[in-house]
This record gives structure tokens, sequence and C-alpha cells, in this order.
């Protein structure tokens, strides 16, 4: 499909063949917005589903006005996720999935991967999820890393490639680091590490979350801090490995030192906002939200690093003709800037850091990004102030942050002996 | 008879058995199907193993986990039980006028016009360590530590059911209530029999049916639920239907089923002995 602001493309618009939104756009060095873009696409109407997290009217109104694109949005929990990408393909077009279930969901054979030479901001994608490093010099992390399951052999292929290749499974959405949530006012002490939250002191006033492929990431970094035990690769334990950090968390709920497990963002909001807990595993946003109910929340960086997560657009097998092309022109514009800057302002981190930079202020990108601290208010994307002028992001800037991630969430080898043995921890 | 009229019978339980066929009988079959598939991470494959009957029943959690839905059940059901017959026994007896009857009955009702889980959890923020509860008590100078049991744990997983589902055991029982004749009442009163014995001896015997009825309910309503053990246990506890829940939520549908037909074998034993005890239909 011509990209390029060239005569082919040009005549391709005129014509009326739909899904070259692209042409209209400048050349890609002169990048001034606002973007007109080619509105071919009235009649398409593309149903996406995901998480709450990404799914958002404010997107689908958006995508709507510029691409002319109409986006049916349905939010589900991640297990319903997962289960309607499986069973019910014909039901969407656009699978929003985490990359941890992309190793299950797409060898499935539901989706189809992209055309790299389709994708216009393909190279500039944080190689995170392309070549699996951050820098040049990083070392790729330990778990489901993004870039394992980013690309299939070839077209129609299900089968993930070792290394890069034409044809991309899915479009980073969002992603992040995540670490312990902590209540300053009430921890008393300095924390630093992730078995910090095996502190007697803290006795009943803790919480992991219960979602087991991710829980059980969330005790290995205890484990591991704690000492009890090192493991070869967190994201894909041996079951010896599983027994023993099961065997730990069982004894640890005996005496008491968790207060509740948590499975969706509200509960961990409360537990945290309440006073039940006082330390446990958390998501930015849900920081966020018990810091805007003026109860104080840190998103505690710990020495031994983060856990990581992504997200991503991925295109429905049954994809094809106009549909298909209206699907390049959503991604193409979602990776345009717009949508990087609106979930960048959240907390998250976007797929192309550069477009994403020119739809937010200078401020806004040092607060977020770059770990400075706010010189005005930080509002959300719906213009609640969420900081004061001089708060500095928990954790620092992007580099540093995304810099020090032990693990990504991930899918085990052992998951169906791990789900037996998660089972059995909640019912001990 | 002419032979043309013995299909007239069968075409006239046809569409009541159409329904059940395609909403009960193909699904049940297809989870009892699938119950024997095998699978791995990233599909279902047809096939006819007992792995995943053999894996359910030698855990040991399995066990223990049925024997917590059981217990959750059984005190459910003996909580539920006396209060929904006090409250039935009060609506159909002690208030007089039929209109007034009415009104109470309506008055029971009125939580169930908001979602259950709505009711769940707003339990939550009245029983946690900075709850409502605990701040009376603290200032009522009963306790002087919050009582950390009341939230997260089994006693506020059964306060719920029993909030919940009372009313499945007062609407059955009352309606049992209200077909009784009031002349018996009157009969046993004249025969010198005690309020006592009148209730022992003539009420509960003929509430049976109602008594069976709301026992059902619940008792099924317990057995499959998971998402109050998941909340008012903040995941402390497991249950059966839970235990479901995650071994979907990785695509493991066999175990799954595998699960769902145990525990409908075991609810379906339960109903049967229940059935046993009361004739439902000779009673109705």
């Amino acid at each position: 499909m011509a990209w390029k602001q060239d005569g082919f493309g040009r005549r391709r618009v005129l014509k009326g063949v739909a899904g070259v939104a692209g042409a209209a756009i400048g050349s890609g060095a002169v990048s001034g917005f606002p973007v007109i873009w080619a509105q071919n696409n009235k009649d398409i109407v593309l149903r996406q589903f995901g998480t709450g997290v990404s799914n958002m009217n404010e997107i689908a109104e958006k995508c709507k006005a510029d691409l002319g694109i109409t986006l049916q949005m349905t939010a589900l929990d991640s297990d319903a996720v997962t289960q309607r990408a499986v069973t019910q393909p014909n039901s969407y077009d656009i699978a929003d999935i985490e990359y941890w279930i992309c190793k299950k969901v797409f060898p499935a054979n539901v989706l189809q991967a992209m055309n790299v030479k389709k994708i216009k901001y393909f190279d500039q994608i944080v190689p995170i999820f392309t070549s699996g490093k951050l820098k040049p010099d990083s070392v790729i992390a330990q778990g489901t890393a993004p870039n394992i399951v980013s690309f299939v052999e070839g077209a129609g292929s299900t089968k993930f490639a070792k290394g890069q290749t034409d044809w991309f499974t899915m479009i980073p959405t969002i992603y992040n680091a995540d670490t312990l949530g902590i209540r300053p006012d009430l921890v008393g002490r300095k924390i630093d590490s992730w078995k910090d939250i095996l502190d007697p002191k803290f006795k009943g006033k803790t919480s992991i979350l219960n979602i087991p492929s991710i829980g059980i990431m969330d005790a290995a970094m205890i484990c591991e801090a704690a000492g009890i035990m090192k493991y070869g690769d967190k994201g894909n334990m041996t079951r010896a490995e599983i027994d023993k950090t099961i065997d730990f968390l069982i004894k640890t709920k005996k005496d008491g030192q968790f207060r509740a497990f948590w499975k969706t963002f509200d509960e961990s909001v409360n537990l945290m906002t309440s006073g039940e807990v006082v330390i446990q595993s958390m998501w930015s946003p849900a920081v966020t939200a018990v810091r805007a109910k003026g109860v104080p929340c840190v998103y505690q960086p710990l020495k031994e690093g983060y856990r990581a997560w992504g997200g991503g657009l991925g295109l429905a097998r049954h994809l094809s003709g106009a549909k298909l092309d209206a699907a390049y022109d959503y991604i193409n514009w979602y990776l345009s800037g717009w949508v990087g800057a609106f979930l960048n302002r959240q907390g998250y981190y976007s797929a192309v850091l550069d477009t994403a930079k020119k739809f937010m202020t200078e401020d806004e990108w040092g607060y977020w990004m770059e770990g400075k601290p706010a010189k005005g208010d930080i509002k959300s994307p719906q213009g609640k102030v969420i900081e004061k002028a001089g708060a500095v992001r928990d954790g620092g800037s992007f580099y540093d942050r995304m810099g020090a991630v032990a693990c990504w969430n991930a899918v085990m080898d052992e998951d169906r002996y791990m789900v037996q043995k998660w089972n059995q921890f909640i019912a001990a | 008879m002419k032979p043309t009229r013995n299909w007239i019978p069968y075409l006239q339980v046809a569409p009541l058995g159409l329904v059940f066929l395609t909403f009960l009988v193909i699904p049940i079959a297809t989870i009892v199907v699938v119950s024997f598939f095998d699978y791995n991470t990233t599909e279902i494959i047809p096939a006819f193993l007992r792995q995943n009957y053999e894996e359910l029943l030698a855990s040991p959690v399995t066990w223990e986990t049925y024997l917590q839905t059981v217990e959750f059940a059984v005190i459910t059901w003996l909580l539920t039980f006396p209060i929904g017959f006090t409250l039935a026994y009060f609506l159909a007896f002690h208030v007089r006028s039929a209109a007034w009857q009415t009104v109470l009955f309506l008055v029971c009702t009125i939580p169930f016009w908001t979602s259950n889980v709505i009711r769940m959890i707003s339990w939550i923020p009245f029983l946690g360590r900075n709850g409502l509860a605990n701040m009376t008590l603290m200032k009522l100078g009963l306790i002087h530590h919050p009582l950390e049991f009341l939230l997260y744990s089994n006693f506020s997983v059964v306060l719920v059911y029993v909030h919940l589902y009372t009313l499945f055991m007062v609407v059955p029982i009352f309606n049992s209530m209200m077909r009784i004749d009031r002349s018996l009442l009157e009969a046993a009163y004249d025969a010198g029999a005690s309020g006592w014995q009148t209730l022992t001896n003539v009420i509960l015997p003929l509430c049976k049916p109602g008594i069976a009825i709301g026992s059902i309910f619940v008792v099924t309503i317990v057995m499959g639920d998971f998402v109050t053990v998941r909340m008012m246990s903040g995941g402390l506890s497991a249950s059966v239907a839970l235990m479901m829940a995650n071994a979907m939520s990785l695509l493991q549908y066999p175990a799954a089923a595998a699960n769902a037909v145990v525990l409908l074998i075991l609810v379906l034993i339960t109903v049967g002995l229940m059935m046993r005890v009361v004739d439902i239909r000779k009673e109705l």
C-alpha cells in the first residue's frame, strides 16, 4: 500500500479504494499537525475488544473524527479477553491482548500477522518490541519478553520466529513496569526491596494479586529477594521451583501475613485507600487512583527491579479487503502520536515515543517520560489535576523504569501444573 | 385408540422438550465430552482421556476445596432455614391483613431491586478494619483493637450468603404456609395442642415442600458460587467454581469441565437426597 504522498497513493484515494488514509499525511519528514486524514473509511466499523485499560471511548471518538472509522469497543476482564480471543474469533476485528497471553492466543490461529512494510512508524517502535533491547547494550529480561512473540515466520504463519521478520504479531498499545505500592504514612520505614512485604511488622496488612500467571511472578520476585530461592527463569519455572514457591506462599498465608488477594483494579485501590493493606502488588493507575482520593500512596521502586507487562493490537485472521486496509489505517493512526500522548498522560508508555512527544507539552513530557519535576500542575487526559507542580514521577524516567525490568509477565511451559498449585495456595 | 392419537402427546411436549434439549441436554453433554479432552497451552485436543479426572481427584486441594464448599453450603443452610422460616411464619400467621402481608412481602424483596454484587460489596466498607462496625465497637469501648476476622474471612462469606439468599428460603416457605387450611390450626387448638405442638406437628410437616424448594435454591446457589467467595474472602478462600474460573483463565477448559461434571454429580446427589426426604410433587 502506498504511504508516501505520491501520485499512486492519491489516485487510489480518488478512486475510492479504501484504506490509503496515510496518503493525505505530509511526507515523513514534515510531520506538522493537525494532520488531515483521509476520510474514505466512513462506512467501516472495526470491532475491538480488550481490557478496560486501553479500550477507551476517547480513542474511539478521536478515531471517528480523524479516520471516519467507527471503533466499537468492548471492555472485558483479562480472563474473558483470552477466552473471547480464542473461542470467538469472528466476534472481533481487532484484539487488544497482552503479550504473555499472545504466546497462547497467536498459535490458536485466530489472528493474522501484519506486514511491517505497511506499518508506517515501524522503525520508530520502542525496540523492546522488536529487538528486545531497550538500548543496544540492554540485557533482555526474564519471562515472556515481547520480542519473543512479536514476529512469526511468515505471512499466515502461527509459529514465532527466533529473530525479526517482516511479519509482526501485535502493535504495542501500552506497557509499564510494575512494582509494589505502599502507604508511606503507614509503613513507617524505608521500603526498597520486594522482600519488605514479608516484614512481620506488616502482618495482616499486605496483599498480592490473585491472577495466577502474574501473582506467581510477584511471588517469585519476593522469594528471590528474600533469599528463599534462585530461579533459572522466573517466567518459566520448573516444577521444583513452582513447588517451592507455592509452599513458601502457603506458609506465609498460614502465618497471616496477607490480608487479602486482589483480582481487579478497584479491589487493589480499595484495599489501599481503606488502610486494609499498607504494602501490596499494584498497577500504576491504581496508585494514581488512590492519590486522587487524597490518600498518600507511592509506587515504590525496588532494588531488584520491576515486573513488566505490555499489551498490543492484533488483527483477526478473518480480516480482508477494505476492512483489512482500514485496520492498517487505524494502526498507523494509533502510532501517529495522539493516542500515544493520551496513554502516556495516564502513566502508561506508548509504542512510538517520538510521535507522542509532539502531542504533549514540554512539561508533560518532562514529568511523565524524563522523570523531571513538574513545572505546573499535571493533568489527566480528562483534565483533572493529578499532580501538583514540583511532583516527580515515582521511579523516575522512562529509561530508569523500563531499563530496570527484571522479568516480564509470562506464560510458563508448566502452566497447567502451576495453576493446580496456585489453586492449592488459595484453598490452603 | 386410533394410531394417529399416539403421537399427539409427544407433539404437546415437543416445545418444552426442544427447549430442554437445546439449553440443558446439549450444553451438559458438551461439558461431559470436553471433560475427557486433552489440552495444551494453545489448543483443546479431542481425545478420550481420564487424566483430567485423575488429576482432579488425586489432588488433596480438590478434596479440601469441595469440603470447604460443602461447609459453606451447610452453614448457610443452617442459618437461612431458621431465619427464613421465622420470617415466613411471621408474615403468614402473625400479619392478619392480606394487604399488610403483601406490603411486608414486597419490603422483603426491595433489596433485590439492586444487583447482588452491589449488596455484597456494600458490606466491605462496613466490615473493614477501619469500617463502621469496628469504629462503633471501638468508640463504645467494647474492643480496643479492630476485629480483623470481620472481613476477608469465612465469617464475611457466610454473612453475605445469608444476607443474599435468605429470601430464597422465605418465598417458598411463605407460599407453603399460605396454603395451609386455617381450620387445621383451629382443630389442633381445639384438640388441646400447645402453640409449639401446632408448629412442630402441623405447620412444619405441611411446609416441607416449601422448605425443600428453598433448601435446593440455597444449597445449589452456594455450591456453584464463586463471586461471593472471592470478593468476601478477599481471595483467601477457595470454592469449587473458583477453581474452575482459575483453570478457564488459562484456557484449561477440559480441566474446568471435569470439575464441573464432578460438581454437577455432587449437587445432583444432594438434591436427590432432599427429594427423597420430601416428595415435592406429591405435596405441592
